[in-house]
């Protein structure tokens, strides 16, 4: 079968290399999720205890539930940190490589921007500078293409959403200009 | 047969051009989302539901649905050509799959994926279409206790036969059940765990929990890999496509012994992850040659892609039966339902005919369509792979974002999305599993609000979870699957002593 002598390759040039030394150890990671989720449990918990989480004449109280749960949480999240101080002693993974947290920090910033500028600027701006700006310094790809591309996806996006669907997203100065 | 004049009205809603175009779109959508790593078939249903908020229930869901068997199709291509799974499910997949590919015979690979994918869903839905009906008409009769401990079933059968670590499943399961409670409560009409904040007064939705737990948790996790791929190309022609029709006839046990272990596993919280490995791991233990396998062999795709696509049609059974979603995604098009104001349970059978036989239809009909869809479409979407991971991963970014707003108008929830991708991220790294989180999100209130009428209903005796014996049943069974791995090392104990007995004596 000749169809097959076509073959697809795709480069990844950027790709975090393989001996990248640890950051942080999946081991750490676990305690300080679990001091979290313990934090997040007594919070919950004692908020619960203020509603009344006890049993009034018509049954449990709105807390009730809540604060059961709350109490299971803690109980999951304290035993989850007793296994993972205990496993401390032994050679623990790696929860990402400095080269992995460059990489996901790359991703991670650009979003958390587009969230910015998308409560300030709107979505359809945002979308436009996230999209060329990513492609563009972090994909490395020409600028024309980056540009075209990012003005394309957010004029489909507008199309679809605001004129064809009718589903409102947030927008900004630049929409009103226009007088939509 | 009843059921049968029932399917007949669905497909005669379902003819429609619109509801076809609709189909369509839908399914290239869902392979789509099914080849592009980074992207899956929860996300894809999720991030896509928007689309669907102005269009009438019916329509919607097809729509949906023809995402998620897109998807499942989808998920092949990569494991094939690439050596990718595009799913957790295809990995199995990729063991035969991409071996057959190596040796140029990609096109019969594929068509073997497609044929038994087909083939698994469709005995899935024959199930759904006479179990489903049943299933519901009984469950009519269920009170407050009884889907109380329907729901405890749901939820102590993930801790006991999950595979991760138990108190993983429960502050995953815990955490879930405690952020469907912020907000107002439904019984009493007090504000919980809100802090005064009037952003938290309408709650955590659970489909922009989803969006950032399963979306950007999922860009971020692909960044993190070398995304360079080589593959192989391949385009489908018809001649191979009936070669491997003339043989399946001599696979028809593995093809049989699959889909059962998928409609299985999909029922119960499985999944078609662990359906696609029994599915595998059977077909070789069964085989006259295990060592062949692993080699190219066309059982080996036959196998797994029957298992995980019975499983993930049957997990639809019971949040359309029961209001129980056996899978992220089913939980997913549950959340949806509510969006367009419709109950999952046994009433939507009764009143919402229409509705729930254009979907079983659209199963049938989607699957056709798909399949006929994937063999001529190959090539196309091979090549989507050559768009960079640069380009795509913004593109992403955008669509979570508008999927997160447009579900209430609130900018809140994109913050609330990005702050659930990181939780999605770490949890995915340190083995906390989603699944039981997503599930108990979905069906927190409801588990609550059943809990606390059958406590009203019984002036606060928890016995009354054992008032009759449908209920005593569920409820006994949903505690010893809690206890389940206990139950299970104490029996392994007393049978080795007698063992060691006897071989004493």
């Amino acid at each position: 079968m000749s169809q097959t002598d076509l073959e697809i390759v795709v480069d990844d040039p950027t790709a975090p290399e393989d001996n990248s030394p640890s950051v942080v150890s999946s081991g750490t990671v676990e305690i300080v999720v679990c001091l979290l989720l313990l934090a997040l449990a007594v919070t919950l918990g004692t908020d619960n205890w203020r509603t009344g989480a006890s049993w009034d004449s018509t049954g449990p109280e709105p807390g009730y539930f809540p604060f059961y749960l709350s109490v299971i949480l803690g109980g999951g999240s304290l035993y989850g940190l007793v296994v993972a101080l205990l496993a401390r002693r032994t050679v623990s993974d790696t929860f990402v490589t400095r080269a992995q947290a460059r990489r996901v920090l790359a991703v991670f910033v650009p979003t958390l921007l587009f969230c910015l500028v998308t409560q300030f600027l709107g979505l359809y701006v945002a979308s436009f500078l996230l999209i060329s700006g990513f492609m563009r310094f972090v994909g490395k790809i020409a600028l024309w293409k980056s540009l075209l591309t990012a003005f394309l996806f957010t004029a489909i996006m507008f199309v679809t959403f605001d004129i064809a669907f009718d589903v409102i997203m947030p927008k900004g100065p630049l929409e009103a200009a226009f007088g939509r | 047969m009843e059921a049968f004049g029932l399917l007949l009205h669905g497909f005669a809603v379902l003819l429609t051009w619109k509801t076809l175009v609709l189909m369509m779109v839908g399914l290239v959508l869902g392979i789509f989302v099914g080849v592009l790593p980074g992207l899956g078939g929860p996300n894809g249903v999720a991030i896509l539901l928007p689309l669907t908020f102005t269009m009438d229930p019916t329509s919607a869901i097809v729509m949906l649905s023809c995402i998620y068997w897109g998807a499942l199709f989808g998920g092949a291509i990569t494991s094939i050509l690439f050596n990718i799974p595009g799913e957790a499910w295809s990995v199995a997949t990729t063991f035969d799959g991409y071996p057959m590919a190596q040796q140029g015979r990609a096109a019969e690979a594929l068509t073997a994926a497609f044929t038994s994918s087909f083939i698994g869903s469709l005995v899935a839905v024959l199930l759904i279409t006479f179990l489903a009906p049943m299933i519901s008409s009984f469950a009519l009769k269920f009170g407050p206790p009884e889907f109380f401990a329907v729901y405890l079933l749901t939820f102590c059968s993930f801790v006991g036969l999950g595979r991760e670590a138990k108190h993983k499943t429960v502050i995953s399961m815990s955490l879930g059940l405690l952020l469907a409670g912020i907000g107002m409560d439904t019984v009493s009409g007090n504000l919980r765990m809100t802090f005064g904040s009037p952003e938290l007064l309408r709650g955590i939705n659970f489909l922009v929990a989803v969006i950032g737990l399963f979306g950007i948790s999922e860009i971020l996790l692909t960044m993190e890999e070398r995304l360079a791929l080589r593959g192989h190309a391949a385009s489908i022609s018809l001649r191979v496509v009936l070669g491997v029709w003339k043989d399946l006839p001599k696979y028809w046990v593995t093809l049989l012994r699959s889909s059962f272990i998928g409609c299985w596993l999909g029922i119960t919280p499985g999944g078609a992850i662990a359906a696609s490995f029994m599915g595998y791991n059977l077909a070789k233990r069964f085989a006259k040659d295990p060592e062949s396998f692993g080699k190219g062999r066309i059982e080996g795709v036959f196998a797994p892609e029957t298992a995980a696509h019975a499983s993930g049609t049957a997990a639809l059974l019971p949040m359309l039966a029961l209001g129980i979603p056996g899978s992220g995604t089913a939980a997913i098009l549950l959340g949806g339902l509510m969006v367009w104001g419709l109950n999952a349970g046994p009433l939507l059978f009764v009143e919402h005919k229409d509705f729930v036989w254009g979907l079983i239809a659209s199963m049938y009909l989607g699957n056709v369509v798909g399949l006929v869809l994937v063999l001529t479409t190959v090539p196309i979407f091979a090549s989507i792979l050559r768009v960079p991971f640069a380009a795509v991963a913004p593109m992403i970014v955008v669509s979570c974002a508008i999927g997160a707003y447009a579900i209430q108008n609130a900018m809140f929830d994109i913050w609330l999305m990005l702050g659930f991708g990181v939780v999605g991220y770490v949890f995915k790294k340190i083995g906390i599993p989603l699944a039981p989180f997503t599930l108990a999100l979905v069906l927190g209130n409801r588990a609550e609000d059943a809990f606390r009428l059958s406590m009203i209903g019984s002036g606060g005796n928890l016995g009354v979870f054992w008032s009759n014996g449908l209920v005593g049943f569920i409820t006994t069974l949903a505690i010893l699957l809690l206890f389940w791995p206990l139950i299970d090392r104490l029996l392994g104990r007393v049978g080795g002593r007698r063992r060691a007995g006897t071989a004493a004596q």
